[in-house]
């Protein structure tokens, strides 16, 4: 999906503490001369240093581009290419709803619309709190725990709409970054095991 | 049906623990050394010998793709390890990584002997960030105890292995797109040739091969090839795990031998279509980009390369999506379509166009907002997507259709005349 060019703007970029060893570390997986490699790495870095937005800023793309060498423009076709980094603020809960089919088949249709009404956003939308974004995402590759739900960085598998339900209401009712809900099957289950 | 002293992939449901003590009781690491002093010539031809054929939808056979690569080679030789599982109904990769990733990484390192690598990338797909650090932490895990690293195992082979993220691209799965993701590009698909085996990483001889398909190689290493090769029919040996989807019972994974009647795949496993077997309506028996099966095949289809050939379909990833009569399948088959839309990469004219073409009218079709000459132009245009773009993206979105229209045209043409003939009803009065 295209991206619309953002209008961010902060002063300047660089990457702290936890980040900026993790950002070494990532670097050095690469050998000489290649660490363009480490670009997917880097900017997913910086938007997760971004708590605000949880996007990359303008300053956080010339930062990036600069310690690895690149055109800046080559940084924008891949903030654009791949699906998960953004440039565009993000919620603090990011739902992600599966809707390829064989999530369809096991009710994705009514989990979608459940979110919707419930947060009161529809897809590719934030929250006017900035709580929440929501978007329809193709296979997330948990087919045998379907419906699946990702929210942030983690599966919510097995989904009935009570479970939604549930889920939303938990998100909804405050700072749950510390303590976000049991994540993966809410049936029970500890992967893709026969049930009953 | 598979006896469990038969199965490879024996934490596939995390019921024992990922760590690396817990990891050596399942046998994993055990004695590396002496597999790796074998030789890469004789890893190639037991593997050869065992038939195993790569795991991530070609089916290529694995040790003859293995013997492409270059004896000597004055640049550095890569393994990757294919770890992006984004085809629709398939979710193997995923708990093979997060139960036992130790066995994948003892894979690497033998694979890597096989080809003359001392480099490993794995490339993980960015929505699993869990099995990420699982991964990780197994890396870490591997180096500390000494069985990655310089003299790996202490088999005197240095072998160095990192884990890559990926940020949500279907089309990085695909061999070359996952070569320029890696580098730091668009992922979009190189021209073939040179194969990856001449001209992959960096330029470099390089062999991408799929998570499962490395995972099973120390197994066949100590069990032998005739081990392996025991399980399942001529050219289609070993055994496999299956993810079943859909409108199943119980839904789940589970490793079995090929060539397993599909029937019984599903009826032993996953506990049998909703409703019993006659409410089955179709199956998509690999994985999204391979044509569907009406219930009438699925009686005696088989889970292997061949069979499923014989009946216009394919293995795939082994990825069963089963729907049952309440399924609307020209919806379902929208949907994929909707998928590949999505995930072309735009670089060929053909997909880019023809995908988000192909999925508008089967949209329209669904609710019956079509000409029925249509169906004839939609089977046309779908054939001139396939095999007219440089990676097989374009035949994944052109087969689910073709295979649509082959077996559930009457269904299509049906739903467009009855909406031909709702409008041409007279409105009643109010």
């Amino acid at each position: 999906m295209v991206q619309p060019m953002p209008a961010t703007s902060s002063a300047s970029f660089s990457f702290r503490g936890a980040f900026a060893e993790r950002a070494k570390k990532e670097l050095a997986k690469y050998p000489e001369g290649r660490k363009q490699s480490a670009v997917l790495a880097l900017l997913d870095l910086a938007q997760r240093q971004n708590g605000k937005t949880n996007c990359v800023t303008d300053a956080a793309m010339a930062t990036v581009a600069s310690m690895l060498d690149m055109p800046r423009m080559r940084l924008e076709e891949i903030a654009s290419f791949y699906t998960m980094i953004h440039r565009k603020p993000v919620g603090k809960y990011h739902l992600q709803c599966c809707m390829t089919t064989p999530c369809m088949l096991r009710g994705s249709d009514d989990l979608l619309p459940l979110i919707e009404k419930t947060l009161g956003i529809r897809n590719t939308e934030t929250s006017p709190d900035g709580r929440f974004t929501l978007s329809k995402v193709e296979c997330l590759g948990a087919c045998a725990n379907a419906p699946v739900v990702q929210i942030n960085d983690d599966l919510y598998e097995d989904l009935t709409r009570d479970d939604m339900e549930t889920l939303l209401a938990q998100l909804k009712k405050g700072d749950l970054t510390k303590n976000m809900p049991k994540a993966g099957s809410q049936r029970g289950r500890r992967g893709a095991e026969p049930q009953g | 049906m598979l006896k469990d002293k038969d199965r490879i992939f024996t934490n596939l449901y995390g019921q024992a623990g990922v760590d690396l003590p817990s990891s050596k009781k399942r046998g994993i690491w055990d004695r590396t050394a002496v597999l790796v002093k074998k030789g890469r010539a004789k890893i190639v031809e037991e593997v050869k010998a065992s038939g195993l054929r790569g795991r991530g939808g070609a089916g290529f056979p694995t040790g003859l793709k293995w013997s492409f690569m270059p004896e000597h080679s004055p640049l550095p030789v890569y393994l990757v390890v294919n770890a992006d599982e984004s085809e629709p109904g398939t979710c193997k990769d995923r708990d093979m990584i997060r139960f036992d990733p130790h066995r994948l990484l003892e894979g690497c390192l033998l694979s890597g002997v096989a080809i003359g690598a001392h480099h490993a990338y794995i490339y993980i797909r960015g929505e699993f960030v869990r099995e990420a650090e699982v991964l990780e932490h197994a890396i870490e895990e591997a180096y500390k105890a000494g069985l990655l690293g310089k003299n790996a195992a202490k088999s005197g082979y240095d072998f160095d292995l990192y884990l890559h993220r990926g940020a949500g691209a279907y089309i990085c799965g695909e061999e070359t797109a996952l070569l320029e993701s890696l580098e730091g590009k668009k992922g979009q698909p190189r021209l073939k040739p040179p194969f990856p085996a001449a001209c992959g990483l960096y330029g470099c001889p390089t062999t991408v091969n799929n998570v499962e398909t490395i995972a099973v190689v120390p197994t066949i290493l100590r069990r032998g090839a005739a081990w392996f090769s025991s399980f399942g029919r001529e050219n289609n040996h070993g055994t496999k795990v299956f993810s079943i989807s859909g409108h199943v019972n119980s839904p789940c994974n589970v490793e079995e031998v090929m060539s397993i009647p599909l029937k019984d795949l599903i009826e032993k496993h996953a506990g049998g279509v909703r409703g019993g077997w006659q409410n089955l309506l179709a199956v998509i028996p690999g994985g999204s980009s391979v044509p569907l099966l009406p219930r009438t095949l699925c009686e005696t289809a088989l889970m292997d390369y061949s069979s499923l050939q014989e009946l216009n379909s394919g293995l795939g990833t082994g990825a069963v999506i089963v729907m049952d009569r309440s399924t609307d399948i020209v919806r379902a088959i929208a949907r994929i379509a909707h998928f590949y839309k999505h995930e072309s990469c735009g670089q060929c004219t053909p997909c880019r166009e023809g995908t988000g073409w192909m999925w508008r009218v089967l949209e329209r079709m669904a609710e019956g907002r079509a000409e029925v000459a249509e169906i004839e132009l939609l089977l046309q245009v779908s054939k001139q997507v396939e095999g007219h773009t440089i990676c097989a993206l374009g035949d994944a979105a052109a087969w689910p259709i073709q295979g649509l229209i082959r077996h559930f045209r009457s269904n299509i043409v049906k739903r467009i005349e009855a909406r031909q003939l709702a409008e041409r009803q007279p409105v009643a009065a109010q």
